[in-house]
């Protein structure tokens, strides 16, 4: 095998130089016949019975490619033994032919007929690999035959072979683009496979072939969502991918009201977090109801299936499906909601320094649209000396994007650390992120300028220059005050070489000569000395100099400025003697009355705005984030727009698939029920439950406010809670049911019929549940403190009757993931169900429920949902003392002490609700 | 999606490319070799270079650039995700990845590279399917095939490919049934030139190495499982388990793999394991500093801190160091300007310093920043978050397997400021 590189590294170039004409030229004929020789022994390798001699001539060929080294001479003996028994020659006889084919059609052909019998072996591995290589052979003449292949192998038995079939479609589709109607026959019929293999690949095959079809995926839409959990990472990405830009083309913007009523509805999302994250959360409902109460908007069932579907694989340990999900998030989530994806991509930033650098960009366009929701991570982008420069960069783009007038001081502290970097470039990046700073926060742009004044003294001269550049902008802002910083900068004309931060200068002295009467003559008498040696954008700032101050104080000037513009009339750049006639021209009244002149004042020292400094991801969002055209800031070929939300929603009964249509009102039927007890349990991952296990007491009000300020870090996760629909509610309840039985089933603590005795009563329960809670609803979707303040009572009460006959953990939230197993014979081995046996099958009878009733009631429980209290389950295992938890069946009975404090810790929630 | 790969060592040679579309010349790594010219430092190339027909996105693993050729949109943490999937598959079968071993074994990565990408789309990435599909080399095989003449590449479809655990391999068969975990915690914290903590959390792994014979179905629980703030799974796992009832609930893959990783939530106080004293200065218009810095141990659970090392990078003006070491030893590198010291364990009674003068460039001026320090620390036993493992159950099985837990806490992205 190590002879392998040896060999083909001595033949390397000789090989390319054409083999045919070997023999007819004299003088190179030596080397080449050894090099024909050489190629012969390996032919009769080839050529050989013995598979093992076959093996080692495919061994060194394979090598050869590897390298780049040409084997074409050799497509004749190889192509011989693509019926070659041995499975492992065969498949490096298929390695060259993918390799080689293409170059030589007419040989190729010779191995069509062994692949059209592959397509028929018995053995699936067989049929795949012969799709695969007969659809990779790039040979034009076997459209039809590979149609044909593409479109028996769609419907084979084997869900791989169909796998296959949909990545033959991409394949045939780029050698031959007029086969596009069959093949979106071919992709039709494949997407309406049920298998998780398939999804992936024909989704990819998707977007190459006809993203524009995207009515194709209508009646695919909530199976794709719901396979997508058990779908292989490479296959996720593209599906999220596409399904974004499905949603944004079907629903209705989730933020659209929001941002007609509410100028700022950011601000005041983040504010009321700070008392949500008590433990009882009405801040936030109280905010979210009379705004649910003041828009009609209803998410739509099926964009809430998406979200709830997409929700746990920020969890996946591949960066690529957490990026994708974050961008669904970001495109297609209401604001309240987006904040779950803060936390996931933070996570990415541990990862290789490749992985940082996309997700630090993509994080730089999110926060500054939705700044709130990583501000609680703002150390996260702390930068460390050994990071690589570009990583630093965004980094600091990030703190910059994130600086606010809280957190501005500590920001602030950190850049100061920055600013004596060994990494000039770096360092120059952070003097004008403390620009930004400055323009952005007033309170600290006095702090920031004087900051910046003192770095004039320093010895880099990149750092002073960027300084200077950055001082400039500043000043522009309040020129007044600042005769002093003008005056200092005046004098280190003399000194900084940057071209830049000349000019810069000059520009200064020239705009605000009134400051500085005295020292801006003097500056120009320098300049003038040593105009010819400048550079072009110095001297053009000279001619303004010149001709600002010649307007001001002709009287000192007046000959500096003439020297000055005779100067640049004879420079060598155009640019700068056209610059210099255009202001004598203006500034010198010449015989025809010199209109221009009277005014010329005004047209140079007119005030001019100062400049806003903004981040260079500003508008960057217009693109789907985590997209490569995202990244380049460019459209890449092939990117597909993201489209605008439509003003009206199109029907969504095309979504409608005749089967799951039934279990979906029964779902609701069911989902209607149970939801009231339990929306709040759901999601909040660790939300609450992180300080609680640090420490038990931050469950009492006077702690917990004080620990909010450093713990909101969490709540940005909390938020979900309330907004998450209820839908969720129903099934999640069902499932975590499901896993609490078998999880008792597991440990074998109790017996199942002592299960299913509670199992009934917990559904009358549920029955009474929802009388209340649609009784509540009728009296209407404002938010009505008595009736809602009674049954979080009641709500509590029950939790915690239940507290003590539960003997296991249903109650604890379950992931919102695969709603509807649409066929429930499939067993996967993701899903829980296959654990339950199906006599506890949750039966509920099917009611059929008019679509519009659903709709409004969808609404309202929207609306109401949002009155929910945070989980008091909580707050018992916040009250268990760490030791006790050895095992994680909570404790039968909780402690009266400890009820007693879950009651003290409920009140001041209802009454706040009372007010 | 992924139209060419190329690997390039750091001398710029072009020793392996793959083709799974048309053949893209190799000329397009020029653009490559700009940027890379450009950079200066392998850290700083951009991973996504746009050129005028294609879009390069490269990664930098082990000393060599996985550069892959794209044409079309694609997202670039898919392309990233995957590189470093082949790097992990390179490093899973021939114990290292790097240019001699890609060499030796071109044939097998060939092959290998065929099985992970279809026409750009990656196929098959999981190791168990790729161990089934393709053998990795072994000296004992090599003797088998060479007498039998079997071969390396399996004939029949891993059954993973088709079941809905596509990560685990059919017919496992083990004498000594073993589950290992490990228990990584690391460290990241930024300390202040006062030694007040800016920044700290813990980052955690779980390792596994699961020798299981069958289809075991093991489910793990912690005696804290709210510490986890957030975690990320292998596919493994089942995520409404975790989420109903935090157990870890999974089917294993066969041998090695990173079952979760986990953030500590960052409100929880991290403790601080060492302390650092240092005392580092350069006078004005001379041509050499003081150096001393001293560790200590701060809050170590009664665990010794072992395999200590600090590492500084000076500024460019030094040009050599006369330190001494009470205990362990010290390099520096004059090119680099890299000071490395070697502490080992940490004793109490006795600190452990370093000490000495510095020797700067004559004439010029003295450097602005003070080093910052990069420590390395390790302890063995105990995982400075608490996090604890309390049972490994399993299911589906019948033989008793060995089970083993060991906790090791490490210094992560330990810096502190002087």
């Amino acid at each position: 095998m190590s002879a392998a590189p040896a060999y083909s590294e001595d033949k390397g170039g000789s090989s390319s130089l054409g083999e045919p004409e070997y023999g007819h030229d004299p003088a190179s004929g030596r080397i080449f016949s050894s090099d024909y020789k050489r190629h012969d022994d390996l032919k009769e390798m080839l050529d050989t019975n013995k598979d093992s001699l076959k093996l080692e001539a495919m061994k060194r060929i394979v090598a050869m490619i590897a390298r780049g080294k040409n084997a074409s001479d050799l497509f004749p003996a190889v192509v011989k033994n693509v019926a070659c028994k041995n499975i492992e020659v065969k498949k490096l006889v298929y390695v060259y032919l993918v390799r080689y084919a293409e170059e030589q059609q007419d040989l190729a052909l010779l191995s069509i007929s062994t692949f059209q019998r592959g397509l028929k072996d018995p053995n699936q591995l067989i049929r795949a690999s012969a799709l695969r290589v007969l659809s990779s052979i790039r040979v034009p003449i076997i459209v039809p035959i590979m149609m044909l292949a593409i479109k028996e192998a769609a419907s084979d038995m084997s869900p791989y072979v169909r796998k296959t079939a949909a990545h033959a479609i991409p394949k045939l589709y780029s050698l031959d683009s007029d086969q596009k109607d069959q093949l979106i026959e071919v992709i039709e019929k494949l997407l309406a496979d049920k298998t998780t293999l398939v999804a992936g690949s024909v989704v990819m095959a998707f977007e190459e072939v006809c993203p524009e079809r995207i009515d194709l995926i209508h009646k695919n839409y909530r199976k794709l969502c719901n396979l997508l959990i058990d779908v292989e990472e490479w296959g996720q990405v593209v599906i999220i991918n596409m399904l974004t830009r499905y949603a944004r083309t079907q629903f209705l913007s989730p933020n659209k009201n929001e941002s007609l009523l509410e100028e700022n509805p950011e601000k005041a999302f983040y504010g009321s977090e700070e008392d949500e994250s008590k433990g009882s959360g009405p801040g936030l409902e109280e905010a979210a109801a009379p705004l649910a109460a003041r828009r009609p908007y209803i998410m739509d069932p099926d964009h809430r299936l998406l979200l709830r579907n997409t929700k746990p694989l920020l969890q996946s340990r591949s960066a690529a499906v957490v990026m994708a999900v974050a961008q669904l998030y970001f495109h297609l989530a209401p604001k309240a909601e987006v904040g779950v994806i803060a936390k996931a991509l933070v996570r990415l930033l541990r990862s290789h320094s490749e992985v940082q650098y996309v997700v630090l960009q993509n994080v730089a366009t999110m926060s500054i649209k939705r700044r709130g929701m990583f501000e609680p991570y703002l150390k996260s982008f702390y930068i460390r000396s050994t990071d690589p420069t570009q990583i630093k960069i965004l980094k600091l783009e990030v703190l910059t994007n994130l600086a606010n007038e809280t957190n501005i001081p500590t920001v602030l502290r950190e850049f100061q650390t920055y600013i004596r970097s060994m990494d000039k470039d770096f360092v120059a990046a952070t003097i004008q992120a403390i620009g930004r700073c400055a323009t952005n926060i007033g309170r600290v742009r006095d702090t920031c300028l004087n900051g910046l004044v003192q770095l004039l003294s320093n010895r880099d001269e990149l750092v002073v220059a960027e300084s200077v550049v950055v001082i400039k902008k500043l000043l522009q802002m309040q020129p007044s005050q600042h005769g002093e910083i003008i005056k200092h900068l005046a004098k280190l004309t003399d000194n900084i070489q940057v071209p830049m931060a000349r000019a810069s200068i000059l520009w200064l002295i020239g705009e605000y000569c009134e400051h500085v009467p005295r020292i801006a003559p003097d500056v120009l008498r320098k300049m003038a000395k040593s105009f010819t040696a400048e550079e072009d954008i110095v001297k053009l700032q000279v001619i303004n100099l010149a001709a600002k101050l010649y307007l001001t104080n002709s009287k000192q000037t007046k000959l500096l400025t003439q020297y000055v513009l005779s100067l640049a009339k004879y420079d060598q750049n155009y640019d700068i003697r056209d610059r210099a006639r255009f202001t004598r021209q203006l500034i010198v009244p010449s015989e025809q009355g010199g209109t221009l002149s009277r005014h010329a004042k005004k047209l140079f020292l007119a005030p001019k705005p100062a400049p806003v400094l903004e981040s260079s991801f500003k508008d960057r969002d217009h693109f789907q984030l985590g997209s490569l055209s995202h990244l380049l800031n460019a459209k890449a070929t092939g990117y597909q727009e993201l489209p605008d939300w439509p003003e009206e929603a199109p029907d969504p009964s095309v979504r409608n698939v005749e089967v799951p249509e039934w279990t979906k009102c029964s779902n609701r039927e069911k989902r209607k029920e149970k939801e009231k007890p339990f929306y709040s349990d759901s999601e909040g991952e660790s939300g609450p439950t992180e300080s609680a296990d640090s420490d038990p007491e931050s469950v009492s009000e006077s702690e917990s406010k004080s620990s909010n300020e450093s713990g909101s870090g969490t709540s940005s996760d909390e938020d979900e809670d309330e907004d998450e629909s209820d839908e969720q509610e129903a099934d999640e309840k069902k499932k975590g049911r499901r896993g609490g039985q078998e999880a008792s089933r597991d440990s074998g603590e109790s017996d199942q019929s002592e299960e299913e005795q509670k199992k009934v009563k917990r559904k009358k329960k549920a029955h009474e549940r929802k009388e209340t809670s649609e009784s509540s609803e009728e009296e209407g979707s404002a938010s009505d403190s008595s009736s809602s303040e009674s049954e979080s009572a009641s709500e509590s009460e029950e939790e915690e009757e239940e507290d003590q006959t539960e003997p296991d953990t249903w109650r604890r939230k379950t992931p919102p993931s695969s709603k509807i197993i649409p066929k429930p014979k499939e067993i996967s081995l993701l899903d829980l169900e296959d654990f339950t046996p199906p006599s506890i099958q949750p039966v509920s009878p099917p009611r059929v429920v008019s679509n519009s009733l659903v709709t409004d009631l969808e609404g309202l429980t929207l609306t109401d949902s949002s009155l929910a209290p945070s989980n008091p389950w909580h707050l018992v295992i916040q009250l268990q003392p760490p030791w006790a938890s050895t095992s994680l069946t909570p404790p039968r009975q909780p402690p009266s002490s400890y009820a007693l404090k879950l009651d003290s810790s409920m009140s001041p929630s209802s009454h706040q609700w009372g007010s | 999606m992924i139209h060419s790969l190329f690997l390039i060592n750091c001398s710029g040679d072009i020793f392996l490319e793959k083709h799974w579309k048309s053949v893209v010349s190799q000329s397009v790594c020029d653009y490559f070799f700009e940027a890379q010219e450009k950079a200066a430092d392998v850290e700083n190339v951009p991973p996504v270079i746009s050129t005028p027909h294609h879009y390069l996105i490269s990664i930098y693993r082990d000393k060599l650039f996985f550069v892959s050729v794209i044409q079309t949109e694609v997202p670039p943490l898919f392309v990233i995700e995957f590189l470093h999937r082949v790097a992990d598959t390179f490093q899973d079968y021939f114990g290292e990845c790097s240019e001699a071993a890609i060499k030796d074994n071109v044939v097998i990565v060939y092959e290998l590279l065929e099985e992970m990408l279809d026409n750009g789309f990656p196929l098959a990435t999981e190791s168990n399917i790729l161990k089934e599909l393709i053998k990795p080399p072994t000296i004992l095989r090599s003797v088998v095939n060479s007498i039998t003449g079997s071969s390396n590449v399996g004939d029949t479809l891993p059954t993973g490919q088709l079941s809905n655990i596509p990560w685990r391999r059919a017919g496992v068969k083990y004498t000594n049934n073993e589950a290992y975990f490990d228990v990584i915690e690391e460290i990241d914290a930024i300390i202040d030139k006062s030694g007040s903590t800016v920044f700290a959390e813990i980052q955690g792994v779980i390792d596994a190495c699961i020798k299981l014979s069958g289809m075991p179905d093991l489910s793990l629980s912690f005696m804290n499982p709210r510490l986890l703030d957030d975690v990320s799974f292998h596919p493994c796992i089942r995520f409404k388990r975790w989420e109903s009832e935090r157990v870890l609930s999974f089917i294993p893959p066969d041998g090695n793999f990173r079952l979760i990783s986990y953030r500590v939530s960052s409100q929880n106080l991290v403790a601080i394991p060492v302390y650092v004293k240092h005392n580092i200065s350069f006078k004005e218009n001379s041509s050499c500093g003081r150096f001393d810095i001293t560790i200590g141990p701060k809050q170590n659970m009664g665990k010794t801190i072992e395999g200590i090392t600090v590492t500084v990078h000076m500024p460019k003006v030094v040009l050599n160091m006369n330190l001494t070491p009470t205990q362990g030893s010290y390099t520096f590198d004059p090119v680099t300007k890299m000071l490395t010291w070697d502490i080992g364990k940490i004793t109490p009674q006795k600190l452990p310093s370093l000490k000495g003068l510095v020797n700067l460039q004559s004439g010029a001026p003295k450097p602005e920043e003070n080093p910052s320090l990069n420590i390395q620390f390790k302890i063995q036993q105990l995982a400075i978050s608490g996090l604890k493992v309390n049972r490994l159950d399993m299911y589906g099985e019948k033989y008793k397997p060995f089970k083993g837990v060991k906790y090791i806490t490490k210094a992560g992205k330990f810096q502190v400021r002087t």
